[in-house]
């Protein structure tokens, strides 16, 4: 009689990793969802509130068209299917900073479904990634909902002993955005939110301000054996304040989840918070003390209709996508496609550069400029692309004039420290000076007399016999070098075009 | 008690908002003497009937002496201001902005509301007097005003007897020659069942044509709010000033009111009226079903077609109804959580103790057994069999009456099985209780309009009333019949 082989012990590598997130994004409208408040960050506690949102009795919500509109048009972006019906919902909660007992949300019937997003991964990887270096995440729905108020637990006099509430934050429109659980890596899901996120702040609903809490997300995570089809327990990450916690948070449970189960154990329903300092996540509360929401339709609401017409209207505010405006940029203006995905890394920078680029000669200068002059700049002093001292414009012209070979390119830098001169330390608005200015200003000389520029190159072959020898032996890139001693000699002020068929004709 | 004021003694021309208002635009009178009158009237009736909780003699008088200057420099134009210097109550589920809003409980005891419900706004603009907030059944949840947190009210025509509720005090005020009208709010029959106690017009619009902003919400898809007075007139009259869309309440209808007075005075001749049997069977009094009946006869002699209809879904309202009222109560009253207004209990060691002691201390009994019923009927693994099936019976209802209303063009019952009991009779059997409201509760399920209109009393004086349900947005047949019944 045969015995039965024991199966071979599972190892780590036996574990796939099952991940899907939720993200909630804050809705840049100007008034709340439900009333008329103004919908602002940073105002004084209790400033931008009414009996609507302080869920004073008799008090009821009038929809804010304006949030359905920005809603649908992040939906429309996230290729999803906007319910011409949808439905609002009560979920019953108590909480201080929850007003009404009750968050009004979406439930079974949510005002968009199934949307994707594609996200970059090495071609034909392990979990599903394409020839072409691409895995499209499934989005399984999108619902709007009311933010809640804030509970302060410190900061103030006595808030050893007492909580403080600040309901200006409720009634805040909000979508949440709930992807499939089709990311296999904590990579993944860094990948899936930075997409997300670029692709909502090109629909101008939001401004993904992590730090301010208008894009927050939680991510729920499970492992199983490799091959089956069951998912396993999951745990439910909240509430985590950067993309970069997400996957640390989201790599430390996988490894937690595996380990418990390894050594014997079992992974519970519950929900958890991810302690950054400590990079591992808590126990925050099991299944037995999670809140039975008791959904129900809500009352005080008509159904939401959107229906073909105003769809229509929507989508026509639809703007070009990331995705598609970077494919766009790259055969349009010949630049690489690493640099089209700098130069598209927010709408407005990617419509800057635009603008700069069809007013120049050479658009892949323009590109090369942006990235390598201007970009560094801005960030040192801490000003974003619209701020720029250097209009456009005055891109443009430097990359003419670079191109014409009427300055070097150590001439336009020095123009452009001239430009940002100040800005950087300034408090007090000292906005630098646009290149156009400070270029007609400081005319910079440059060294175009033949005769003078053959007889520095004759100088620095002269001195420089080895790296003759070898450019002579056939190292035809020591042509760089003797070019560089050549503008070094005339402080960057020859041309470098002349330089280069100067030095090319005395070596040859 | 049962003497009223003989300013709204019937027959005196100061009984109708007709009278009160042309005497005052005539300067035959002032808005100040009227509301004076009532306040007098209150101070000798109110002790021993209970309908007021508060009194705004402030507000009143000032409301009155602007009403008063408009006259006395001829400007009072009674196509602006139809209700100038009349008397009224407003039931406290009404907010009021700066009076004591309590909704009869104590969980709200002290509150100032912060801001005026529509239909208060929409009364003082038309020159109503508010004298005061009217008692009623806490939350709006009762059938006799015994829930009320504060005090019962007493019905002026025995006051051994209940006024009815929820808007008992509402009744009770204009039956007592208090108030000339009163608003009240309907969730299973609030206004049109107390007004058959009381021998007094209530009236209850189609759902969406009164805006509910500022009604403290019991069941909000099944709340109303509307009027009750002396005569049909004076409801079609009240119910012209407060119908109508408002932009604060998303469920209010952008539908055109008509005018209720010139609807409500045309002939019934012709009009057909069914008389649904499940509406008269077990269970209704009979000294009840004679005086409807009688009712009946009088428009069939008014040249009426009377003919039966049936409702076959009907003995299903009242359960659906106590699921249905059940589930949203339990939601609605989840913000008298003790944060930011309302009773907070002393002495609590934790959020979850504060809340439990609060709400423990500020609800009644018969508000705590609702707010448990809807929560059980809303609680994972009982919605399909609760709520989702009590909301499909309601369909069910409403076809009943779509069905019916292609046949005639109102419907014809008692309000209420047996005229008002006596205090204490029923408070230890809710379900008996519940079933006051058999005739009423499915007006407010299916969203029609329906009127309780006297038709007489019982051999031991007590006023009976006759119910009549219309068609979506019909309110003016229902005043018409009413005003032919009366």
């Amino acid at each position: 009689m045969a015995t039965l082989a024991t199966p071979p012990a599972l190892t780590r590598a036996d574990f796939e990793p099952v991940i899907g997130l939720e993200v909630h994004v804050q809705l840049l409208t100007a008034t709340k969802i439900f009333c008329s408040c103004a919908n602002q960050f940073g105002s004084a506690p209790n400033s931008n509130v009414c009996p609507v949102c302080l869920g004073m009795p008799g008090s009821l919500p009038v929809l804010n068209r304006k949030a359905v509109e920005f809603a649908a048009l992040a939906a429309m972006a996230l290729n999803c299917r906007v319910n011409e019906t949808s439905i609002f919902a009560r979920k019953n909660y108590f909480y201080p900073d929850l007003p009404k007992g009750y968050q009004i949300s979406q439930y079974d019937k949510p005002l968009a479904e199934h949307g994707w997003i594609d996200v970059a991964c090495s071609p034909n990887n392990a979990t599903g990634g394409d020839a072409n270096g691409t895995k499209r995440i499934g989005i399984t729905r999108l619902h709007m909902e009311e933010d809640a108020g804030k509970s302060l637990h410190d900061g103030f006099a006595d808030s050893a002993s007492k909580t403080a509430i600040d309901l200006n934050r409720t009634g805040t429109p909000l979508v949440e955005i709930v992807s499939e659980p089709d990311l296999r890596s904590g990579d993944e899901a860094y990948e899936y939110l930075t997409r997300l996120r670029e692709i909502i702040l090109y629909t101008g609903v939001s401004d993904g301000n992590m730090e301010e809490g208008s894009l927050r997300c939680d991510a729920n995570v499970s492992v199983r054996p490799r091959g089956q089809e069951k998912l396993g327990t999951k745990a439910e990450i909240k509430n985590v304040n950067s993309f970069r916690f997400v996957r640390e948070a989201i790599a430390y449970e996988i490894e937690r989840q595996i380990e418990l189960i390894l050594g014997g154990g079992t992974v519970v329903q519950e929900t958890r918070l991810y302690n950054s300092a400590e990079g591992r996540t808590y126990s925050m509360r099991s299944k037995e003390q999670a809140h039975d929401y008791r959904y129900f339709p809500e009352p005080d609401l008509l159904p939401l209709v959107v229906d073909t017409k105003w769809q229509a209207e929507i989508r026509s505010r639809l703007p070009e996508l990331p995705e598609a405006r970077r494919a766009r940029m790259v055969a349009e203006y010949g630049i690489t496609e690493q640099d089209a995905g700098v130069l598209t890394a927010s709408r407005t920078l990617a419509d800057q550069f635009e603008s700069a680029a069809k007013a120049a000669k050479n658009p892949k200068r323009v590109a090369n400029l942006v990235q390598g002059e201007l970009m560094g700049r801005l960030k040192a002093a801490g000003l974003e692309i619209e701020q720029s001292p250097v209009s456009m414009a005055g891109v443009a012209m430097s990359a003419d004039l670079v191109e014409e070979g009427k300055i070097s390119g150590k001439q336009l830098k020095e123009l452009y420290d001239i430009c940002f001169a100040g800005v950087a330390q300034s408090e007090n608005g000292a906005r630098g000076e646009d290149f156009a200015a400070v270029y007609e200003r400081e005319k910079p000389q440059q060294l175009s007399d033949s005769v003078a520029i053959e007889k520095i190159v004759d100088e620095v072959i002269t001195a420089s016999p080895k790296q003759v020898e070898q450019y002579r032996a056939g190292k035809t890139t020591m042509m760089a070098y003797f070019v560089g001693q050549v503008m070094k000699a005339t402080k960057g002020q020859a041309n470098p075009a002349m330089v280069n068929e100067v030095v090319g004709r005395k070596l040859g | 008690m049962s003497q009223p004021n003989p300013t709204s003694q019937p027959g005196t021309s100061l009984f109708s908002i007709d009278g009160i208002r042309t005497a005052i635009a005539a300067r035959e009178t002032t808005a100040t003497a009227i509301a004076e009158q009532h306040f007098s009237q209150i101070a000798k009736s109110d002790g021993e009937v209970g309908a007021f909780l508060a009194l705004s003699r402030e507000r009143a008088l000032a409301q009155a002496a602007r009403v008063d200057a408009l006259a006395a420099h001829g400007d009072l134009d009674l196509t602006t201001m139809p209700l100038a210097g009349v008397p009224v109550g407003v039931k406290d589920v009404l907010m009021t902005k700066g009076l004591p809003t309590t909704a009869g409980s104590r969980i709200l005891e002290g509150f100032a509301a912060p801001y005026d419900a529509t239909v208060v706004t929409r009364l003082e603009a038309a020159g109503a007097v508010i004298l005061g907030k009217c008692n009623c059944d806490e939350f709006a949840m009762g059938s006799s005003n015994e829930n009320s947190g504060y005090k019962p009210v007493r019905n002026p025509r025995d006051l051994t007897r209940v006024p009815g509720g929820s808007s008992g005090g509402s009744a009770a005020a204009v039956a007592a020659g208090m108030a000339v009208a009163t608003l009240g709010s309907d969730t299973g029959g609030s206004i049109r069942q107390p007004a058959s106690f009381c021998g007094v017009v209530g009236m209850m619009a189609t759902y969406g044509r009164v805006s509910r902003y500022g009604l403290i919400a019991f069941a909000s898809s099944l709340d109303h709010v509307g009027p009750l007075t002396n005569s049909v007139k004076d409801a079609a009259q009240v119910l012209q000033v407060i119908a109508g869309r408002d932009a604060m309440d998303a469920t209010s209808a952008d539908v055109p009111v008509p005018d209720y007075v010139a609807d409500m005075q045309k002939p019934v001749r012709g009009l057909r009226v069914g008389i649904p049997k499940e509406y008269f069977g077990e269970g209704l009094e009979p000294e009840t079903r004679a005086l409807v009946e009688a009712a009946i006869e009088k428009l069939r002699a008014l040249g009426c077609q009377v003919q039966p209809v049936s409702l076959p879904h009907t003995e299903y309202a009242v359960p659906t109804y106590y699921i249905v009222a059940t589930a949203e109560a339990s939601s609605n009253l989840a913000r008298f959580d003790a944060v930011r207004y309302g009773h907070r209990a002393k002495g609590a060691k934790s959020l979850s103790e504060m809340y439990r002691r609060s709400r423990d201390e500020g609800f009644g009994p018969e508000v705590k057994r609702r707010i448990m019923l809807g929560t059980y009927a809303l609680s994972a693994g009982y919605y399909d069999a609760y709520y989702l099936k009590a909301q499909k019976v309601r369909t069910l209802l409403a076809r009943d009456f779509e069905l019916a209303f292609a046949e005639v063009d109102a419907i014809v019952t008692p309000t209420c099985p047996a005229p008002a009991f006596k205090l204490g009779e029923k408070t230890d059997d809710p379900l008996a209780m519940y079933l006051a409201d058999i005739y009423t509760v499915t007006a407010d399920l299916v969203g029609i309009p329906g009127i309780s209109v006297p038709c007489g009393e019982t051999s031991e004086g007590l006023p009976v009333g006759v119910q009549i349900l219309g068609k979506h947005f019909d309110e003016g047949t229902v005043l018409r019949l009413g005003a032919a019944v009366e």
